[in-house]
């Protein structure tokens, strides 16, 4: 009879509003910082669009990647390249067959910008100026298919889409791969390149965004009386994933443990939460029952919090459901608030911090929190990191996505 | 007004090296696309594409195939001028 693998985490690697780098975004969060910024070009004005600003990269995909790459990838693509090499460096470029090496990487939107590129090429110029990388480009699959590619990994190469939840979707899909022994390490992650101001004008006319354009570094504010919804941003953010049994034998330095996975759907609306939760709630409790990890065991919960008016309550609530009293003493932190929300790779951003949340034993704070919405029931880190108590503890990462998907991860201190 | 075969040659190495990377003065008329240059179909099609618009020509697919070395393009691309 065989057991499962304890999947692991041996690499981390990011490019996102905060740095071009996870150390140097997890400083930045730590420091409470915002990667929100005005817009540097005439979109809003242009286009008559309510939104001028967002949460772009800090560290600019041209200044790290070559320009044949620049040319053969869409940005989505070389957001999810950036972070892989990274992750892939940070875990000590393991060897590793590549028939037991998989790849996980998704976005929720895929190449938007490619896509409408070649559109804006095939009206002014016609058909016989559309370039032949177009559809590799565009495909939602592109920035998985470069990463495996990249790695030769060819135990198989994955892009789960569910908007917003993608990210998380994808780090739960590649330990399923190593718990079903189909690979032996995962590099698993999520990207989206979005802004660009024909998403921004959807996204604005679905008054979903924050309109606080006289105040973008105080616009993405979860829990805050004052939300007024999320800020778009952009980035990609990539684990390498192993068996612990071949982490050990190469003797890897482990993060964290990802010790339980909890996935579900509402069944309810295309955009908005279920009200009462259910969704949420039984995806959190999935994940706790698949971790074996008691609710006592949480110590800390990063929430999907994107600083709308009714989805950070439903979250709040939908937490305090599951752990009950033990939500007293799991601390909460909404790093969007910092990072704005990369869409399909807010998952796996997110799923770092709460990686090195249990590492570093420190929980990021959340910013912008003038004035705590009265109905929030947890306790949330403000302004300053808040330190996580020793021993093993635990903490879940919830992501959500348009179309009711809910995936909550749990994460164990090794 | 037409090109003369030495700004061909240059506008060439110029597309040639967006694509590859390689530095323009390695794209010289003796080399071979696909055995010097390591072009696949697909980097040849990008690079017909942008040389179509740049000289004002037409490339048609049936001479793709005919044009082995760098100097093969400058050749087609001068006689194809208007």
């Amino acid at each position: 009879m065989s057991t499962v693998p304890e999947v692991v985490v041996t690499g981390l690697g990011a490019t996102t509003p905060l740095g071009g780098d996870v150390p140097s975004t997890w400083r930045a969060a730590l420091a409470g910082e915002s990667g929100a910024r005005p817009f540097e070009n005439d979109w809003a004005e242009r286009y008559e669009i309510a939104v001028n600003f967002g949460a772009t990269l800090k560290v600019p995909a041209d200044q790290v990647l070559a320009r044949p790459e620049l040319k053969r990838m869409d940005p989505s693509a070389q957001y999810a390249v950036i972070a892989t090499r990274e992750a892939w460096a940070d875990a000590g470029s393991p060897e590793v067959d590549g028939d037991r090496l998989g790849a996980v990487v998704s976005s929720g939107i895929g190449g938007i910008w490619t896509t409408l590129d070649g559109w804006d090429t095939l009206r002014e110029k016609g058909g016989r100026r559309v370039l032949p990388m177009t559809v590799p480009m565009l495909m939602p699959n592109s920035p998985v298919a470069y990463v495996s590619l990249e790695l030769g990994a060819r135990a198989g190469a994955h892009a789960l889409v569910s908007a917003c939840a993608s990210g998380a979707e994808a780090i739960a899909y590649g330990v399923e791969m190593i718990r079903n022994g189909r690979a032996d390490v995962v590099v698993a992650g999520g990207t989206e390149a979005t802004i660009h101001p024909m998403p921004i004008a959807a996204f604005a006319a679905s008054r979903t965004l924050s309109t606080r354009n006289d105040d973008p570094a105080g616009a993405s504010r979860p829990y805050d009386v004052d939300r007024d919804g999320f800020v778009i941003g952009e980035g990609a953010g990539v684990v390498v994933l192993e068996s612990a049994a071949h982490a050990a034998a190469r003797g890897a330095r482990v993060y964290a443990r990802i010790a339980g996975l909890g996935l579900s759907a509402d069944g309810y609306h295309i955009t908005s939460p279920e009200p009462s939760g259910d969704g949420q709630i039984r995806a959190m409790r999935s994940a706790l029952a698949d971790s074996g990890v008691a609710a006592s065991d949480v110590a800390h919960v990063n929430a999907h919090a994107t600083s709308t008016v009714v989805g950070d309550l439903i979250e709040a609530r939908s937490i305090r459901a599951v752990l009950g009293d033990d939500a007293d003493h799991a601390v909460l932190s909404a790093t969007k608030s910092m990072t704005g929300h990369l869409l399909g790779g807010a998952g796996a951003l997110e799923t770092i911090f709460t990686v090195l949340a249990l590492h570093e034993r420190t929980a990021p704070p959340t910013i912008n929190v003038a004035e705590p919405d009265p109905e929030l029931v947890l306790d949330l880190v403000r302004d300053e990191p808040r330190a996580l108590p020793a021993g093993p503890v635990a903490a879940i990462n919830n992501s959500f996505g348009f179309g009711g998907h809910n995936v909550a991860l749990v994460v164990t201190s090794v | 007004m037409a090109h003369s075969e030495q700004e061909i040659l240059a506008g060439l190495a110029e597309i040639v090296s967006e694509e590859t990377g390689l530095p323009t003065d390695s794209v010289l008329p003796e080399k071979s696309f696909t055995d010097d240059l390591d072009i696949d179909s697909l980097s040849m099609m990008t690079i017909v594409t942008l040389a179509e618009e740049k000289f004002d020509v037409r490339i048609p697919d049936d001479e793709v195939k005919n044009l082995a070395t760098v100097g093969d393009a400058v050749s087609f691309i001068a006689g194809a001028q208007a």
